[in-house]
């Protein structure tokens, strides 16, 4: 399948081995990635509390880039970028007089954006297009006795409305069952679903880092031996961050995070260094048997 | 009729005893409300349970609880839907239904919290009221119909405290004015017959759990059971504060924005390694060696070094960022001028607004779900959105 690719900023920044691992994981799943180069941040979401309309058009842009290539639909492997998308596309699909307001703004470079673009987040792309069945049938190597918490973190979670989530499509569930199809035990834990504290670090950072820190506190006490997560926003407070959050809330933590490709890449087996884990800042030791390139706890 | 296992959270803070829960099948069916459920337990099982209820018609705000992890008005919650959120059944055949007193506020017993405690404070620290634009005139105020449809989002809050039950930041910090207050917030700072916008955003915007303080969670606007969207209400007040009135905050807030928006007109892409020091230390190259970025820098220390040992971040990424390619560079720098350059803001409500596409056969893609932040209160297709409308009356009025 061809698709629209938007990595966003944070991947080939300051995390670049999820933009490393996804280009890795993608044939193996039989994803074509078109990758859409020529366009703007995201906005993250601070881009439209500055101005909401110039928020829409660099996103506007984006989708009229992704239109014009021949990919079956957009794709993006960043919660954040997704959310914030979806912000700005529903604006964009509901009022046809403002988006026409907006089409003007990218006028100079003859782009359109046509109302109706699917973008979906790699975790939608797993379950609603390549499917649960077929990934299953992909799995080398099952992470059999893995204990893998998701974290979701909120853009790709809430609203619920403008998320598309209703019983026909259980997108906050798609983590726990792809976890369960690689072959990987789901660990059930209070921060399931909450805010990693990453978008008030510079103007909170004790409240920032304490939110980072009780999740994977509450993690490794429901005995998680990883978190992942489909964020790279996320992996940098629940990541980088990780030594900072730990003097916060004054315990040892030492929790690996993971990128939503990196969990695929391993149990399609892929090696550990080829999907960037050496990057982290919390080594995965706890995953990974790096003496045998083996996902720690399963028989090679 | 359905059999429903209703599990109340029951607790009484001055018995000495842990809370507990208590369950109780109820036959109802799925379309009666999760309070229907409560008051047969409470009228025909034990009359003790705590509970607080009044209208039944999801207008007075009393029966905030939380239904299967949902905050929510359990009068207009049907059971089944408070059944469905439910991923497993606890063991049981029948559809289970845990109904819990609200997060982040003290429980006085079973079910009922204390309201005063948290929110009520909240709202009252906001300054709740019409400050008088002077001089007051002999009789009503007349503003302009137009100016008004911006606050009737906020308007339509019922204080119910689902918003602040779950609220993500406030758990965390509960010094945090949170979802609820900075909502009525706007209420008074898009009502163009106050006389203290200025220093209302000031204020709130000063507050180190003030505006700033709100993480994007999106959890007041699941919440919320009147569609009021608090979060989207605290972005607005945060376009006024920061890009209309250009308040610089003692939190980083608007610097913070600055900074960003700044990056990505110059890279079109978001450059990292400034973003942090820009806000703390200014929003320029030499941001980083002011002190207080310097403060900053240096307390990341535990988490930059092994990112750099560990090959994370590469010298370059660090130094110079990534960069778009000089023509579609220029292409983004064209659209901040044209959009920053406009005399008037552009902003989009769709609560107001309304959906025109409701009318359009042709289906929306999937992630692109119609309907925004709640139920569209009215439907009007016009355009531009009510931002604009009530800032241009609220200068009209001004001057009236």
């Amino acid at each position: 399948m061809k698709v629209a690719y938007w990595p966003g900023c944070v991947s080939r920044g300051f995390t670049p081995e999820l933009h490393g691992s996804m280009a890795k994981v993608a044939p193996l799943l039989d994803l074509e990635l078109i990758e859409l180069d020529r366009a703007a941040c995201c906005g993250a979401g601070v881009i439209a509390e500055h101005n909401q309309e110039l928020a829409d058009t660099l996103n506007a842009r984006t989708f009229a880039l992704a239109q014009q290539t021949d990919g079956e639909l957009m794709m993006n492997i960043c919660s954040t970028c997704q959310g914030a998308q979806a912000e700005c596309q529903e604006r964009l699909d509901a009022n046809g007089e403002y988006r026409t307001t907006i089409n003007a703004n990218l006028a100079d470079e003859g782009l359109t954006y046509e109302k109706g673009l699917t973008n979906k987040n790699l975790l939608w792309m797993l379950v609603e297009e390549i499917g649960l069945e077929t990934l299953r049938a992909k799995v080398t190597r099952p992470l059999s006795g893995l204990k893998v918490g998701p974290f979701y973190g909120c853009y790709i979670v809430r609203p619920v409305d403008r998320l598309g989530i209703d019983a026909e499509h259980p997108r906050d569930r798609y983590m726990q069952m792809v976890i369960e199809a690689l072959g990987g035990t789901v660990i059930d834990y209070a921060g399931v679903y909450k805010c990693c504290g990453f978008p008030i670090v510079t103007m909170n950072m004790e409240a920032s880092l304490k939110m980072a820190g009780r999740h994977l506190g509450d993690a490794i006490d429901a005995d998680a031996d990883c978190l992942v997560v489909p964020c790279p926003l996320c992996h940098l407070n629940l990541d980088l961050q990780q030594p900072l959050a730990a003097s916060q809330v004054g315990r040892e933590l030492g929790l690996p995070v993971l990128h939503l490709p990196q969990l695929l890449g391993l149990a399609l087996g892929l090696e550990p260094k080829d999907l960037g884990m050496s990057k982290h800042v919390v080594k995965p030791t706890s995953v990974i048997d790096w003496a045998a390139s083996v996902v720690a706890g399963a028989p090679a | 009729m359905p059999e429903y296992l209703l599990k109340i959270r029951r607790y009484d803070p001055t018995s000495g005893h842990a809370a507990y829960w208590d369950e109780h099948a109820v036959e109802l069916s799925g379309s009666n409300s999760v309070l229907d459920a409560i008051l047969k337990v409470r009228d025909e099982v034990d009359g003790s349970v705590g509970i607080r209820c009044s209208c039944q018609q999801a207008i007075c705000g009393s029966c905030g609880v939380r239904m299967n992890g949902k905050p929510g008005l359990a009068c207009n919650t049907h059971l089944q839907e408070a059944a469905d959120r439910r991923h497993d059944g606890d063991g049981d055949a029948r559809p289970v239904i845990e109904v819990e007193p609200m997060g982040n506020m003290p429980v006085i017993r079973d079910l009922i919290v204390d309201m005063d405690a948290v929110h009520w404070k909240k709202i009252q620290r906001v300054t709740p009221y019409l400050i008088n634009q002077e001089p007051i005139p002999e009789r009503e105020y007349i503003v302009p119909h137009d100016a008004m449809v911006d606050v009737t989002q906020t308007m339509a809050c019922i204080q119910c405290g689902a918003c602040v039950s779950d609220c993500l930041s406030m758990e965390i910090d509960p010094g945090f004015i949170g979802p609820a207050a900075l909502s009525k917030a706007y209420r008074f700072v898009g009502d163009p017959r106050d006389a203290d916008h200025f220093e209302r955003l000031k204020d709130l915007s000063e507050d180190p759990h003030g505006l700033y303080d709100c993480t994007h969670c999106f959890n007041c606007i699941d919440a919320c059971p009147k569609g009021v969207a608090p979060m989207s209400q605290i972005m607005r007040l945060r376009r006024k504060a920061g890009t209309d009135e250009e308040i610089t905050d003692r939190n980083n807030g608007n610097r913070h924005e600055e900074a960003f928006s700044t990056l990505v007109q110059d890279y079109g892409l978001l450059n990292e390694a400034e973003l942090l020091p820009r806000s703390w230390g200014g929003n320029s190259w030499f941001g980083k060696f002011h002190p207080d970025a310097g403060r900053v820098l240096l307390k990341s220390l535990p988490a930059i070094i092994p990112a750099v040992l560990r090959g994370k971040v590469s010298p370059k990424i660090a130094m110079f960022g990534h960069k778009l390619a000089p023509d579609d560079l220029q292409a983004v720098k064209k659209i901040f001028t044209k959009v920053e350059g406009r005399d008037q803001r552009i902003e989009l409500n769709l609560y107001v607004s309304g959906n025109d596409s409701d009318d359009d056969p042709t289906p929306v893609a999937v992630g692109a779900a119609a309907g925004e932040d709640g139920a569209p209160a009215d439907k009007s297709p016009t355009f531009p959105g009510p931002g604009e409308a009530s800032e241009s009356a609220s200068s009209e009025s001004e001057s009236a």
